[in-house]
């Protein structure tokens, strides 16, 4: 092994333990979070009696997991149900490895240790674990694995809640992998490329400034998605409650369950943090550009920013959790079939031609006169979907029902 | 088989999803600022009938049981045998007694805490106003057959007990 290549994978190891520690912390803290919020919105105190103000509540509760019994359903099976929660929780920490969390940190060192050897590192660390030039291919790939994890709990579990729980959990999951795609095509029409530092690069300097504002519906797709994805209410009919007990969940017990409830909350993480990187510009501190220098200092203060950011859009889930009641599950697949993918196809569609236009035919090399454009367009689709579409028709509703003059039945036949 | 569903003309604006969305998300982002209700329990306990707040409990609640008892001590209880008659769970258990002047008293009286569904007939038919269900919730207890109050358990508490519901003062004015 060369020393670039040691240092390179020292530094990786140190990151590699850094997020994986961070993302577990913050993922209790996750838990302790919700439930203060969901408290709060509903005029109570949330957990409050372990340590201070509660603090230490989710340290009780893993505690709590970890010594209560594991138990097996009977005639479950049990290889599948054991591996279930691995499959879903090893995808949903892999994914954290690829998102940017801080301005890269310029890393110098030379030095040589007994038995190991030299190492050395020069140059600008990119603070992702890895820095992958697939980035978003990445996630959506490994995304779609979580889907097995939770479809082999509800089929080995034995238990028909779960088994319904998992089907609904794959259907739902792979129709809205659709809208999810579609609705990031947009950005990568935009950059050029699929790297998500390059993606950040884009927002930061190509003058266009963030990409909500000239992609907004494709924010709002990716925003709907996400819930899906993540199973979050108003999306979460795979768990559930007033229907199948706890969904693909019901027969775990202890830290099985726990693992499940884990991959749940990292998996909002990390569509926070897609969200911010691909739509919000990532750890860029908006109006300034001294961020862009790379420096220790800027990386701390473009983490903090990231961290509020992504704090945003977890607050946000959580936001919206305690505001929408949950779906139909034909509303659900109709909305992710018949409202989400042909808006996003047609907005893509839009946005090439948009794109093509302002660049080729009209010239403009401009990136502020383009985003204007592209703002322009926005504003005026976004007025058609969500003021004249949005009427009843947005969710599969009473209307189509009315149209087929009992619908309930004709879709049954 | 069509379900005729009756479809409303409803205005745009009552229809909207989205719209109807950033509403609920403005009320439940208020809603997280005001005062809450939640009554810390064990701190803070349903205050006694003299000083009646947000936080106490009806005085017709059907607690557990008390026995009432004469300036002597002793149980009022004539061992009539009305109460474990229209008791519907059964879970009275009398065995009457009389002494050398005639008078009939409870030899053993048990009462099943854990059978007993707390309708409070056994209040309303006692011609002696000996058993009362009480106003009263804390019942803990480390054993199932602790649950089983004998005759000196009863006696012996002494929480309030429940006016239960008036027939001509349906309200309790
Ligand atoms: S309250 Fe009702 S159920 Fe309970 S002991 Fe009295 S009569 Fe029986
Ligand atoms: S009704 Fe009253 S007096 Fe009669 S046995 Fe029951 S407690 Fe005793």
């Amino acid at each position: 092994m060369t020393p670039e290549l040691k240092g390179l994978l020292l530094v990786s190891i140190i990151k590699l333990l850094v997020v994986f520690t961070v993302t577990m912390i913050g993922v209790a803290l996750l838990t302790l979070m919700e439930r203060k919020v969901s408290a709060w919105m509903q005029y109570r105190l949330g957990p409050n009696r372990v340590g201070f103000g509660g603090l230490l509540q989710p340290a009780a509760d893993g505690i709590k997991n970890i010594i209560k019994e594991e138990t097996f359903p009977g005639m479950a099976n049990r290889v599948l149900f054991m591996l279930a929660p691995a499959l879903a929780f090893i995808p949903a920490l892999t994914l954290g490895s690829v998102i940017h969390w801080a301005a890269p940190l310029p890393v110098n060192f030379d030095f040589t240790l007994p038995l190991l050897g030299r190492f050395v590192h020069t140059g600008l660390m990119p603070m992702a674990v890895a820095d992958l030039p697939v980035g978003i291919l990445f996630v959506l790939a490994i995304s779609s694995m979580g889907v097995y994890g939770i479809a082999l709990a509800g089929w080995s579990s034995n238990s028909k809640y779960a088994l319904l729980g998992g089907l609904r959990a794959t259907a739902q999951m792979i129709s809205y992998e659709v809208a999810m795609g579609l609705a990031v095509v947009p950005v990568l029409l935009l950059t050029g490329n699929v790297a998500f530092g390059e993606i950040i690069r884009a927002q930061q300097v190509g003058g266009f400034g963030w990409f909500i504002l000239p992609l907004f519906l494709a924010f709002h797709n990716f925003l709907v998605a996400g819930f899906a994805e993540t199973n979050r209410l108003p999306f979460d009919m795979p768990e559930a409650e007033s229907e199948l007990i706890a969904g693909y969940h019901t027969e775990y017990s202890a830290m099985k369950f726990s693992m499940f409830f884990i991959a749940e909350y990292t998996n909002m993480v990390t569509v926070s943090a897609m969200v911010t990187t691909l739509f919000l510009g990532g750890w860029d501190i908006p109006f300034t550009h001294w961020d862009e220098t790379p420096g220790v200092l800027q990386t701390i203060a473009t983490g903090g920013m990231m961290f509020l950011k992504v704090f945003f859009w977890l607050f946000f889930f959580m936001w919206i959790r305690w505001t929408l009641p949950r779906f139909r599950y034909d509303q659900l697949m109709a909305l992710g079939w018949k409202v989400l993918m042909p808006i996003g196809l047609a907005y893509v569609m839009l946005i090439a031609t948009a794109i093509y236009l302002i660049e080729n035919v009209a010239g403009i090399s401009s990136g502020l006169v383009k985003m204007l454009v592209l703002t322009g367009i926005n504003v005026a689709l976004g007025y058609i979907v969500f003021m004249v579409l949005d009427r009843g028709l947005l969710i599969g509703g009473s209307r189509e029902r009315g149209a087929a003059s009992g619908g309930l039945g004709r879709r049954a036949a | 088989m069509a379900i005729g569903v009756k479809v409303m003309k409803r205005p745009a604006k009552d229809v909207s999803y989205v719209r109807a969305t950033l509403k609920g998300m403005a009320i439940t982002f208020k809603k997280m600022f005001e005062p809450k209700v939640t009554m810390q329990y064990p701190e803070e306990k349903s205050a006694p009938e003299s000083e009646r707040g947000a936080w106490s409990i009806s005085p017709r609640w059907r607690g557990t049981h008390r026995m009432l008892t004469d300036e002597q001590g002793r149980s009022k209880c004539v061992a009539c045998g009305l109460c474990p008659q229209i008791c519907p769970a059964n879970c009275i258990k009398l065995v009457p007694g009389e002494d050398e002047e005639g008078h009939r008293y409870p030899l053993i009286y048990e009462i099943d805490e854990f059978r007993c569904v707390f309708c409070g007939y056994c209040q309303e038919v006692c011609p002696e106003e000996a058993i009362h269900v009480g106003v009263h919730y804390e019942n803990a207890e480390y054993s199932r057959d602790r649950f089983v109050y004998d005759l000196e358990r009863l006696s012996s508490q002494t929480h309030p007990v429940s006016t239960l519901w008036d027939p001509t003062d349906p309200k309790g004015e």
